[in-house]
């Protein structure tokens, strides 16, 4: 029992290795936060423009908008990766690690953002669309200031749940070399023959998300509407 | 000068053979009606005969089928015709507020000044806070809607619609959602817009309001008007048989 | 068009990988059956545990909740794929994805069953207690059928990430769909297989979404 606990330290919590190693998990970190911001950065602004564009019931468009949010809400994420990485250099169109990890997560993010927004820009009443029209402003101008920011507000809950899940998936770059922290880690822990690389990412991780899902738990508590 | 005061004056809202279907039902059913400057026009009818679409209907968030709407000399069934622009001349105040729940009261009225008319915020406040002390809410601008009553909510639509310089104010049921007990604030503040000289369209049931405030009464049925007149006409000695009927129940209805 | 139909969906590759590609959709078939039931049994324990309402409990549930949701799925398998045979515990790539499943989808399953729990109002509690059912006669006739009708959208939601997550096995080398594309697309240097794979999943999935697209807009649009 006693040389079993000294095994699990010896293994997970090996000081030793752990301060040899922890220079490149910080790299991962960086690279793991530096992804995830730009991920929530352009699937946010994607997502909403989609909303936003959706509102104004143009045929075509609607059509190319929801089969978009189809495909990429079916697909795996590591799926989409996957293609984007290894699919498109036969087009002549080489990704790098990084590029097709943002772009795929991106996408994934925008499909979900659009959807939660554009079910809350359904959620607000039509009475409001109605007063604000009657004053005179436009429809651009009626989505934008007075409808847009109601739709967002009722949906916090379900974006942040959305934000954290699409932003841990930066892991999922490591299945292409990116080297964020999974992959720091991992090629640490087997160079090192030993696990503590594996703790040290988890750490890093714990690190980075729990602070997120905190905020969000404040968010969703901040932000409960209501009418 | 005074041959002036001899011709009557021109129309603010004019309605023209004004038409309306929802797929088979006749909603509007031909609608003539002219309101003067200065006027309240009182407009009462049973349940689904199309007095809420006839106010939509003036400044088209619902469009007419056929007809002519003139507002302030201009036919706005015209092609071409600035909508955003007509709209700032026809104030209108709903049944369920409708107030902005993101926005203060002060945002709520002053919204469109900035984003339609343009003006700088001070500007806009300035107007903002003035239209928002007519209605007696001075204190309450920083207010958001969920933390003001039914009666104050009204009163901050109202202040909305005022904002803007209307030359006219439409009121579709303006107290039929409020508590009793907070109906005589928001009638209290048209009470005085009226006597401001404000023009007005009522649809409402409350007759007493009627009976002190509207120059006439208007009696609709089946998206047409049967009869209208003065309210001591309408109410105390109507020529239909179908008004007198709904007027004496609207009577009974209200104690 | 001919060129890039011959690249990205050569019909003779295909039927040449479609038994390997046919195998890893049985392993990924075979996955779902596994880690659904899973996830979802963990979830009615910890909603069961958390009904309980003790409260140092119902904190170490919050911790251990919020602990997977800040958690990729990903580490953790790997830690337990990886990480335990430093300690002496091998675990089959079948075993480590299982446990894996069994603490993310638990946490996330729980979330949910615990909102359906809360939404049933407490006198639904109080009529079947009344009438002699036990606390977990209660929970199991009374309460849980109305709290999973109350999240029904969000059960389906989350039983399509599931699903969707199962991709992720791939990186313990355990032959599901994805995986043997990937080794398909290596033995035939051509993204076919992959592309195969990506619609099998759309194929699979997309009915899913749909149904949810439903379900969200009823349910905001009710509010
Ligand atoms: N958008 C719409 N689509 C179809 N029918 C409508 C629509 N709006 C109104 N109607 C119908 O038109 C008729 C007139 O409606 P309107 O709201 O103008 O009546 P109203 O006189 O204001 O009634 P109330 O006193 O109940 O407010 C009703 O039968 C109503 O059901
Ligand atoms: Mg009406």
């Amino acid at each position: 029992m006693d040389n079993g606990l000294e095994r699990l330290v010896f293994a997970f919590f090996n000081a030793e290795i752990a301060a040899a190693w922890a220079p490149k998990i910080l790299e991962g970190m960086w690279v793991t936060i530096l992804v995830s911001l730009a991920v929530v950065a352009t699937g946010l602004a994607l997502g909403l423009a989609l909303a936003a564009l959706r509102a104004y019931r143009i045929g075509p468009v609607d059509v190319a908008i929801v089969a978009f949010v189809d495909i990429l809400r079916a697909l795996p994420p590591l799926v989409v990766i996957i293609i984007l990485f290894f699919a498109f250099p036969y087009l002549d169109l080489p990704m790098s690690a990084f590029t097709a990890t943002w772009l795929s997560l991106s996408l994934v993010l925008a499909a979900f953002a659009e959807e939660i927004w554009w079910a809350g820009i359904l959620a607000v009443p039509r009475g409001q669309w109605e007063a604000a029209r009657s004053t005179g402003l436009g429809f651009g101008a009626t989505l934008g200031y007075v409808v847009l920011p109601q739709a967002v507000r009722m949906t916090v809950p379900p974006l942040v749940n959305r934000v954290i899940a699409v932003t841990k998936g930066t892991a999922l770059g490591s299945v292409v070399a990116l080297s964020e922290i999974v992959s720091q880690a991992s090629s640490a822990a087997s160079l090192a023959g030993n696990p503590t690389p594996l703790t040290l990412g988890a750490a890093a991780y714990l690190a980075i998300f729990v602070p997120v899902v905190v905020l969000g738990r404040w968010l969703e508590t901040r932000f409960a509407w209501k009418r | 000068m005074t041959s002036a005061e001899a011709v009557p004056p021109a129309p603010i809202l004019e309605l023209v053979a004004l038409h309306k279907n929802f797929g088979p039902l006749k909603v509007l059913d031909g609608i003539d009606l002219a309101v003067r400057p200065r006027e309240l026009v009182f407009v009462i009818g049973p349940s689904g005969s199309g007095k809420s679409t006839l106010l939509r209907c003036c400044n088209r968030l619902e469009e007419p089928d056929s007809g002519a709407v003139i507002v302030d000399g201009a036919d706005i069934m015209r092609p071409g015709t600035d909508l955003n622009a007509v709209r700032q001349k026809i104030g209108m105040v709903f049944q369920s507020f409708n107030l902005y729940p993101h926005m203060t009261a002060l945002g709520n009225v002053t919204l469109a000044l900035r984003k339609v008319q343009g003006l700088a915020r001070d500007a806009a406040e300035a107007r903002g806070r003035a239209a928002l002390a007519q209605v007696g809410l001075a204190d309450k601008e920083n207010s958001y809607p969920n933390a003001l009553s039914g009666g104050q909510q009204q009163r901050v639509g109202i202040a909305r619609a005022l904002a803007l310089g209307p030359k006219i104010v439409l009121f579709d049921e303006p107290t039929s959602a409020l508590d009793p007990e907070l109906v005589g604030s928001v009638l209290a503040v048209m009470r005085e817009l009226k006597a401001a000289g404000m023009t007005m369209v009522v649809v409402s049931h409350e007759l007493a309001f009627a009976r002190a405030a509207a120059d006439r009464v208007v009696f609709m049925e089946g998206g047409r008007i049967v009869e209208q007149g003065s309210p001591e006409a309408i109410f105390g000695n109507p020529r239909e048989a179908r008004t007198r009927a709904f007027v004496s129940r609207l009577s009974q209805g209200h104690g | 068009m001919a060129e890039i139909l011959d690249t990205f969906f050569n019909i003779e590759i295909l039927l040449r990988v479609l038994p390997f590609i046919l195998e890893g959709l049985g392993m990924t078939l075979l996955l779902c059956a596994i880690t659904v039931p899973i996830g979802l049994a963990g979830g009615l324990a910890v909603a069961w545990v958390w009904s309980l309402k003790k409260r140092y409990v119902n904190w170490a549930l919050v911790v251990y909740v919020d602990f997977f949701r800040a958690f990729p799925p990903l580490v953790l398998l790997i830690f337990v794929y990886f990480g335990l045979p430093f300690v002496g515990v091998d675990l089959s790539p079948f075993a480590a994805v299982a446990i894996a499943f069994l603490l993310n989808a638990s946490s996330y399953y729980g979330e949910i069953f615990r909102a359906g729990i809360e939404s049933v109002p407490h006198g639904q509690w109080e009529a079947a207690r009344a009438s002699g059912l036990s606390r977990f006669q209660t929970m199991r006739y009374v309460v849980l059928p109305q709290a999973t009708r109350n999240v029904l959208p969000d059960l389906i939601g989350n039983t399509l990430e599931v699903v969707k997550l199962t991709t992720i096995a791939s990186v313990v080398a355990l032959g599901e769909l994805l995986h043997a594309a990937r080794l398909a697309q290596s033995l035939v240097y051509n993204p076919t297989p992959i592309v195969a794979a990506a619609l099998i999943y759309l194929a699979l999935l997309w009915p899913a979404v749909r149904l949810l697209r439903h379900f969200e807009h009823r349910h905001l649009v009710a509010r």
